[in-house]
């Protein structure tokens, strides 16, 4: 059965390691932070400027000063910093924040990634997803594999207009783990019950299967 | 010490004319200039160019300045919130420039840091690099982005002194104090003007030098975009 966004998540969150400072992208990324394990060191940086975010506020103890850069009212934790956008983003450019998690319309099998943009339709802005994509080294994509006409959101290319090149190490969708190696998308496992078949026949790009393909452990 | 102080937000305002480019710190609603903006409201000022991350809401913000059609172009990373902005948009009312979010940043610090021009990896390889110089540092694409230039910049700060100096709470920081300073002359509203003296010089995030007018916001909403709030139990 093809996961829901909370076990997308759920998969997601495996990949974060102790230690590690984690940006966040608005929507499934988001929902990452709480199934992180308690038994690890990990901080969470928002680019509108906090490193060590806490979860969201009691009611009646939220401060419009402090928000996440899905304007969210958060809190902070033992330890917290807060800092300018400058600031923010010179440290995702030098490579401070070792993972980034972020949402997708396309990604395409050399790791272009476009999330900004749909020409005549939807212009919301890339927001800080083009400095983070250009600069981070680990980059896992969360979003559902088809779009809501059925279409595989897994490309040989992308259509719509880029937010960065070859930079997607990794794709978590409700069917399937994808790794993006240098020859294109290699299946690493499959959501629990659905099979590799079901996976191809969803996918606009060629896959890559090496040997049986295993379950996802959520 | 040499005084920044203007007593109110009309003499804080006085030499924005139609026609000018303006920073207006904040992100989202968190931390905006809501004074500021509210006065200029009230002026018929027009044919502004706003360096801004957001566009505010449909009703507070820069939404404000937008319903009144004063705004001629919005440089920024993220309009998502107002749907007004995006209808002018589509039909061509309004000019838009699209920037990463951290070279928006940078390009006020750069500004503020009098750096005319650096290179950035964002948006290489996109459509935002388009007509821009690309160079390769360190076996990695570039673009060169170049400093704003702004005739104000408009920030809000949660304390400040005479003097100018300014202390951020929070995330309302965010691009207010990568603003300050960038454009030719620095308005400051601040939620508390306290007489110099009163803040420590250890605790400054932005010295005086920087900000050229200062005064005390009347009244602050503070208006709250996403209000998400976990149970007590």
């Amino acid at each position: 059965m093809a996961l829901s966004k909370e076990d997308i998540a759920k998969r997601i969150a495996k990949e974060v390691k102790d230690r590690y400072f984690v940006n966040l992208g608005i929507g499934i990324p988001t929902l990452v932070a709480n199934y992180v394990r308690e038994d690890i060191a990990v901080e969470f940086q928002s680019e509108n400027g906090v490193l060590g975010m806490g979860p969201f506020p009691f009611e009646g103890e939220e401060d419009a000063d402090v928000i996440n850069a899905g304007k969210q009212t958060i809190t902070t934790l033992a330890g917290s910093s807060f800092f300018d956008s400058a600031f923010s983003f010179g440290m995702i450019r030098s490579q401070k924040v070792d993972l980034t998690i972020l949402g997708a319309m396309e990604v395409s099998e050399n790791g272009d990634i476009a999330n900004w943009k749909i020409p005549g339709k939807m212009v919301k802005g890339m927001g800080g997803a083009m400095d983070l994509v250009a600069s981070a080294e680990n980059i896992i994509v969360a979003m559902m594999h088809v779009n809501k006409a059925g279409e595989s959101k897994i490309l040989k290319r992308c259509t719509l207009p880029l937010t960065g090149v070859g930079c997607v190490k990794k794709v978590v969708t409700e069917l399937a783990v994808l790794e993006v190696i240098k020859k294109g998308f290699k299946l690493l496992e499959r959501a629990p019950g659905v099979s590799v078949e079901h996976i191809i026949a969803s996918t606009e790009a060629d896959l890559i299967i090496e040997g049986e393909i295993p379950e996802m452990s959520i | 010490m040499i005084t920044k102080k203007v007593n109110s937000v009309h003499e804080a305002i006085e030499g924005i004319d139609s026609g000018m480019t303006i920073m207006f710190g904040g992100f989202g609603l968190c931390g905006i200039p809501e004074n500021t903006i509210a006065a200029l409201v009230n002026t018929s000022i027009s044919d502004l160019t706003c360096i801004s991350n957001n566009a505010g809401v449909g009703d507070f913000g820069l939404g404000l300045l937008l319903q009144k059609k004063q705004i001629k172009k919005m440089i920024s990373s993220y309009v998502g919130e107002n749907a007004e902005f995006e209808r002018q948009m589509l039909s061509g009312e309004l000019e838009v420039e699209l920037t990463p979010q951290g070279t928006l940043a940078e390009r006020c610090r750069a500004a503020q840091a009098g750096i005319p021009a650096f290179f950035t990896p964002a948006g290489y390889g996109t459509e935002v690099a388009e007509g821009k110089e690309a160079r390769e540092f360190n076996g990695k694409m570039h673009i060169m982005e170049e400093a704003f230039k702004a005739d104000f910049s408009i920030v809000k700060a949660w304390k400040g002194d005479e003097a100018g100096n300014l202390i951020f709470k929070g995330t309302a920081r965010n691009f207010n104090a990568c603003m300050a300073g960038a454009g030719k002359i620095t308005i400051a509203e601040v939620e508390e003007l306290v007489p110099v003296g009163t803040l420590d010089p250890n605790q400054i995030h932005i010295p005086g030098i920087m900000v050229q007018r200062i005064f005390q916001g009347e009244k602050f909403e503070k208006r709250i975009e996403q209000r998400t709030v976990r149970a007590r139990n």
